[in-house]
C-alpha cells in the first residue's frame, strides 16, 4: 500500500514523498518500511513501541493510536509530524 | 608534541558547523552546516583513528539518533541500533530516551568502544566504533537507580543527563561520569559497579563545609547520593589522572585522589563573582593550573555573566588564587558558555576556545590573555570540539 513520508523524514526515503510498505498490522507495516528505509521506524515510533509525541498515522482515514490496528484493507496510511516549537 | 587543532567542531541547537584552522589558529573559515534543522547535543572525532566522527542528534519531534562518519565528517550514515532502553516489564516503569547528551571515545587500548551518556540519565556503551549501543547495566538496571538519578519529569528544563564520561588513560576499567543532577559516580571495573564520589559536594539544599553561622535546613540533611548533587562538568587531567576538577551547579571543586573528599576551591574566588558556571577547563601540561567561565547564581540564576561582563578566570596555584582574564570580550556581553561548551588545545602556547548560547566562538591563543571573536551568528552552542 501506499504510504504517505513527512518531509522530516524524506532523508531516509531519498526525497520520496510515497512510498510503499506491506502488512497486515500498523506494526508489521512499520517494520516493513524499516526493512526498505533502515532507521526510519525508530524516529517515528518509541523503544516502548508508542508512537513518538506530535507524530500522528491514519490508516482508514482515521487517526491510528494503536500499532495493532488492521490495516489489510487500506489503500493508504498517512503519517504526520507536527513542525511546531522554534 | 603541542600541535594545532585542524578543527573546531560546534554541535549547535540548529546544526553541526565546523570552523577549519586556515592560519596558525589565526584566521578560522566556517563550514556549510552539517545536519541544519537538527539538536545536535555533542560531535566528536575519535582521537584513536581521526577518522571515526559520532554525532548526537535528535529533529523536533523525531526520535534521537547518532550519526555516525568514518571520514572524519565527509560523509554520513545513521547508527543500526542507536541508543535505547529495553522494553519494559510488565510492572515496570517504561523508560524512553529522549536524546543522547554526551559521547566519549573509549580507552586507547580498546579501538571500536565508545560510550554515550544520555536523557534520561543511562550509560551506554559501544564495541563498534558506534553503528551499535546497549545499556551498561551496571548503570541503568542498578537497584538504587532511582535514588541516584533525577526524575525525567523533575529534572532541569533541557532533561537530566548523564554527562563527563571520563576514562582514566592509565587503566580502561576505571571511569567517572557525572549526574546533572545525581553527583560523581566511579567505576573500577569498566562499568560494572559504580559508587557515588561526592563528599565535600554542597547540594542545592545544604553545604558539608557551610559556615557554623550559616544554618542549614535540619529537614534537607546533606546525603551523599541524590539529585540535589548537581556537577554541572568535570574533568580529569590529562598529565595526572588522579586529579579531577569541577564546575557544580555549588561551586568549583578540586580533587585529588586517593582522597574522596572534594576540596571547594571557588571560595577563592571573589564574593562578587561567585564559583558558580557550566564549564571547566584544565591546561594539558600543568595539573595547577584550569579555566572557568562564571555565571550570575543569584535569585532566579540568569546563567549570564556576572553583570554583564564577560570573563574567563584562571588558576594557576589549584584554585588557592584566580585571576580574570576579559581582555578582548565586549564589556558588556549577556551569553552563557554551556557545560560542554569550553574545549582546549595541546598547542605552545596552548589555546582555549568558548562557545556561546549567543552564537559565538571566541578563541585565545596565549592562555587567556586576550580573546578574539573567530565566528558569530551561529545557533545556540551547546558543544564545542577540536577535531
Amino acid at each position: 500500500m501506499r504510504v504517505l513520508i513527512p518531509s522530516p523524514l524524506h532523508s531516509y526515503t531519498d526525497g520520496r514523498r510515497w512510498v510503499t510498505a506491506n502488512g497486515n498490522t500498523l506494526s508489521e507495516l512499520l517494520l516493513d518500511l524499516d526493512a526498505g528505509f533502515p532507521g526510519i521506524r525508530h524516529r517515528l515510533i518509541d523503544e516502548q513501541g508508542n508512537v513518538r509525541p506530535h507524530m500522528t498515522i491514519y490508516a482508514h482515514g482515521k487517526r491510528a493510536h494503536d500499532l495493532a490496528t488492521d490495516v489489510r484493507d487500506c489503500d493508504e496510511v498517512v503519517i504526520m509530524q507536527a513542525l511546531s516549537g522554534g | 608534541m603541542s600541535t594545532h587543532p585542524a578543527r573546531l567542531l560546534a554541535a549547535t541547537r540548529k546544526g553541526l558547523f565546523t570552523l577549519d584552522n586556515v592560519d596558525d589558529r589565526i584566521r578560522w573559515r566556517l563550514g556549510e552546516p552539517q545536519f541544519l534543522g537538527h539538536i545536535i547535543q555533542h560531535a566528536v572525532l575519535d582521537p584513536r583513528d581521526g577518522q571515526t566522527l559520532l554525532v548526537a542528534a535528535k529533529t523536533g519531534h523525531l526520535g534521537p539518533t547518532i550519526f555516525r562518519s568514518t571520514d572524519a565528517g565527509r560523509t554520513f550514515t545513521e547508527a543500526a541500533r542507536p541508543p535505547a532502553f529495553d522494553k519494559a516489564a510488565p510492572g515496570t516503569a517504561p523508560r524512553v530516551v529522549s536524546h543522547t547528551f554526551w559521547l566519549t571515545p573509549g580507552h586507547a587500548s580498546e579501538p571500536g568502544v565508545w560510550w554515550a551518556g544520555t536523557s534520561p540519565q543511562a550509560l551506554w556503551r559501544s564495541d563498534d566504533a558506534g553503528q551499535t549501543w546497549s545499556g551498561v547495566r551496571g548503570f541503568n538496571d542498578h537497584p538504587d537507580y532511582s535514588l541516584r538519578t533525577e526524575d525525567p519529569q523533575g529534572g532541569t528544563p533541557d532533561g537530566p543527563v548523564l554527562h563527563s564520561i571520563l576514562v582514566d588513560p592509565r587503566d580502561a576499567r576505571h571511569m567517572y561520569l557525572g549526574l546533572s543532577g545525581g553527583g560523581v559516580y566511579e567505576s573500577l571495573d569498566h562499568g560494572g559497579n559504580w559508587s557515588p564520589l561526592n563528599d565535600g559536594m554542597a547540594t542545592v539544599f545544604s553545604d558539608p563545609d557551610a559556615d557554623p553561622d550559616d544554618p542549614q535546613p535540619q529537614s534537607m540533611p546533606w546525603k551523599s547520593v541524590g539529585p540535589e548533587h548537581d556537577p554541572h562538568c568535570v574533568q580529569l587531567h590529562p598529565l595526572n589522572p588522579d586529579i579531577l576538577y569541577q564546575q557544580n551547579h555549588c561551586g568549583i571543586y578540586r580533587l585529588q585522589r586517593p582522597a574522596t573528599r572534594w576540596t571547594r576551591i571557588g571560595r577563592n574566588m571573589p564574593t562578587d563573582v561567585g564559583d558558580i558556571g557550566f564549564v571547566i577547563g584544565v591546561h594539558p601540561r600543568d595539573t595547577a593550573t584550569a579555566w572557568v567561565f562564571p555565571m550570575d547564581g543569584t535569585d532566579v540564576w540568569p546563567r549570564t555573566s556576572p553583570g554583564g561582563r564577560p570573563a574567563a578566570w584562571i588558576t594557576r596555584d589549584d584554585g588557592r588564587t584566580w585571576q580574570r582574564q576579559a581582555n578582548g570580550f565586549p564589556d558588556r556581553g549577556w551569553f552563557t558558555i554551556k557545560r560542554q561548551g569550553m574545549a582546549v588545545d595541546t598547542a605552545d602556547p596552548i589555546g582555549l576556545y568558548l562557545g556561546t548560547t549567543s552564537g559565538e566562538v571566541w578563541a585565545t591563543t596565549d592562555e587567556g590573555a586576550s580573546w578574539r571573536q573567530i565566528a558569530a551568528h551561529l545557533p545556540e552552542i551547546y558543544a564545542l570540539e577540536l577535531a
